[in-house]
């Protein structure tokens, strides 16, 4: 039972941290390929505040700020910065992360900072409150599609200037999407560290970005539902077959490679162009 | 009366080259303009300027007779402006209606956190639907913009303009690359808007069209005000004539 409690709890967060992608990428339109270091600034202050003897519920909030935080800054670049470029910045910040808590040993350096204390909830109520949190962000992520901010996110990830000539500030809205977007990677990164009782620089580099990126592609961008399936059968692939494990980037980036050339739409649009179908021949 | 428009000794230099020198153009409520002049006029420069993609190097853009320099484009088109371009830029995700609506909600896509506490279409889908009816496409207001040809996206662009509820519409060739029909129908459209009250400054090439709906055209040639007055009496001006034709 243990092993499944272990399962759930990993994909639960990975749905989290996916969804949070799919905000900035998926809903927005703006592409990052430094994801995961927004989830290690927030494991990193959970993780450092665990060891201070804060409990995790009190340090989320904080994970999600400095993450948060962190997300404006990046977000300050995507108004100069577009498409393939915005892509090169936010690989920037990954590797810059990387490269900045390795030197810093208050972070633990290359080492990690590890010994954190066990979920006081118990590994079925840790479990159930990561369940929780990718659930109400899940909600959330509907609520905003559904909402008139979905629908300018819908103009802004078709055509910025458009978006522009329609009265819509854009900066306010991408910003937004980078602030929300990077603070719930944040919790989930807080949710990391209590879950592995233990974080390192290597667990929020560059393939961790890309995996993350590849769970959203995989789900269909900007679908909710689709990320949600994607991240929670990609995040435990590697648990369950160790050639994933052993080859993940491999894996993840041939996955990639194969949904932008044959379903760029992602799962959630194989599925809607099979309904259709079914429904037609009915 | 206060002027809708006001173009104040506007000069815009692209390093070494005056691309508008010293322009002046007033816009009265209810007036339809037609600004002509041949390619290389600065005829877009400046429209670009009104808009507030480029900022000037000298002179003034009034709006209403608020002074637009600190303000960037979309919030110049939230105090009154829309622009109908030249290429045509319909939001290819979504439908014809929704392309509309959504200019048409501009009061709750001002800030993220409004637009995020706003639900219901009903109204702008409504008022869409209405727009999409007077340019002539609410027959294909379920149609994404990728099926439709030239003429109706170029209707969309005005229908989504409209949406915004402007007190000035700038329109940008509206009528280049449509057929002699297709531009006198958009031609008669635009009469139309501006016989219902609709202050609009219309930039063409089309002159049979320009002169046949403007009562007034302001001509401007290598950046410089050339003539601004009655059609008839600018059109026979012989410096008119020879910037057009090269040639008296």
């Amino acid at each position: 039972m243990t092993y499944e409690i272990t399962l759930i709890t990993t994909m639960a967060i990975s749905v989290l941290f996916a969804l949070s992608l799919n905000f900035i990428t998926g809903f927005c339109g703006q592409i990052s390929l430094g994801h995961a270091a927004f989830m290690g600034v927030g494991a990193y202050t959970s993780a450092m505040m665990m060891k201070a003897g804060i409990p995790l519920i009190i340090t989320l909030p904080f994970a999600a700020i400095l993450a948060g935080a962190l997300g404006f800054l990046v977000g300050l670049t995507s108004l100069r910065v577009r498409h393939d470029f915005l892509a090169i910045t936010t690989m920037g910040v990954v590797f810059l992360f990387v490269g900045i808590v390795r030197q810093q040993d208050f972070l633990g350096g290359e080492i990690g900072i590890s010994g954190i204390q066990g979920s006081p909830f118990g590994r079925v109520g840790f479990m159930t409150l990561c369940i929780f949190l990718a659930s109400l962000f899940a909600f959330f992520s509907l609520i905003v599609k559904k909402s008139w901010m979905g629908f300018v996110y819908d103009s802004i990830a078709d055509n910025e200037d458009i978006s522009r000539v329609l009265g819509i500030d854009v900066t306010q809205y991408k910003l937004t999407a980078f602030v929300i977007g990077t603070a719930a990677a944040g919790v989930a990164g807080g949710l990391y560290a209590q879950h592995f009782r233990f974080v390192g620089p290597d667990s929020f580099g560059f393939v961790e970005s890309v995996s993350v990126l590849a769970m959203v592609i995989v789900g269909g961008i900007g679908s909710v539902w689709g990320v949600i399936v994607a991240s929670a059968l990609l995040s435990v692939l590697p648990l369950l077959i160790q050639f994933v494990d052993d080859y993940k980037i491999l894996v993840y980036s041939a996955l990639l490679f194969f949904m932008m050339r044959f379903a760029p739409d992602g799962l959630a649009g194989i599925t809607t162009r099979i309904i259709k179908k079914l429904r037609e021949q009915n | 009366m206060q002027p809708i428009l006001q173009i104040r000794d506007v000069t815009v230099r692209f390093g070494g080259l005056t691309a508008v020198d010293n322009a002046n153009l007033t816009i009265q409520p209810g007036e339809l303009i037609g600004f002509v002049g041949p390619n290389g006029a600065g005829k877009t420069t400046l429209m670009r300027v009104v808009t507030g993609i480029i900022s000037p190097q000298e002179g003034v853009v009034l709006l209403d007779g608020d002074d637009l320099a600190k303000n960037s484009a979309n919030q110049r088109i939230r105090k009154g402006l829309a622009l109908a371009q030249q290429i045509v830029q319909p939001l290819r995700a979504m439908t014809i209606l929704d392309n509309v609506a959504l200019a048409a909600g501009s009061a709750k896509t001002l800030n993220p956190f409004k637009a995020l506490r706003s639900f219901n279409r009903d109204n702008e889908l409504k008022i869409a639907l209405k727009l999409l009816d007077r340019v002539g496409l609410k027959d294909v207001a379920d149609s994404e913009p990728s099926m439709l040809p030239l003429g109706y996206l170029k209707r969309l662009e005005v229908a989504r303009a409209l949406a915004l509820r402007p007190k000035l519409l700038l329109l940008d060739e509206p009528l280049a690359g449509l057929n002699q029909s297709e531009a006198r129908s958009l031609a008669d459209l635009i009469k139309n808007l501006n016989d219902d009250g609709l202050a609009i400054l219309l930039i063409e090439h089309n002159l049979r069209e320009v002169t046949r709906i403007c009562p007034q055209i302001y001509v401007q040639d290598r950046g410089k005000p050339l003539a601004f007055g009655k059609t008839k009496s600018v059109i026979s001006q012989p410096d008119v004539i020879n910037a057009y034709l090269g040639g008296s």
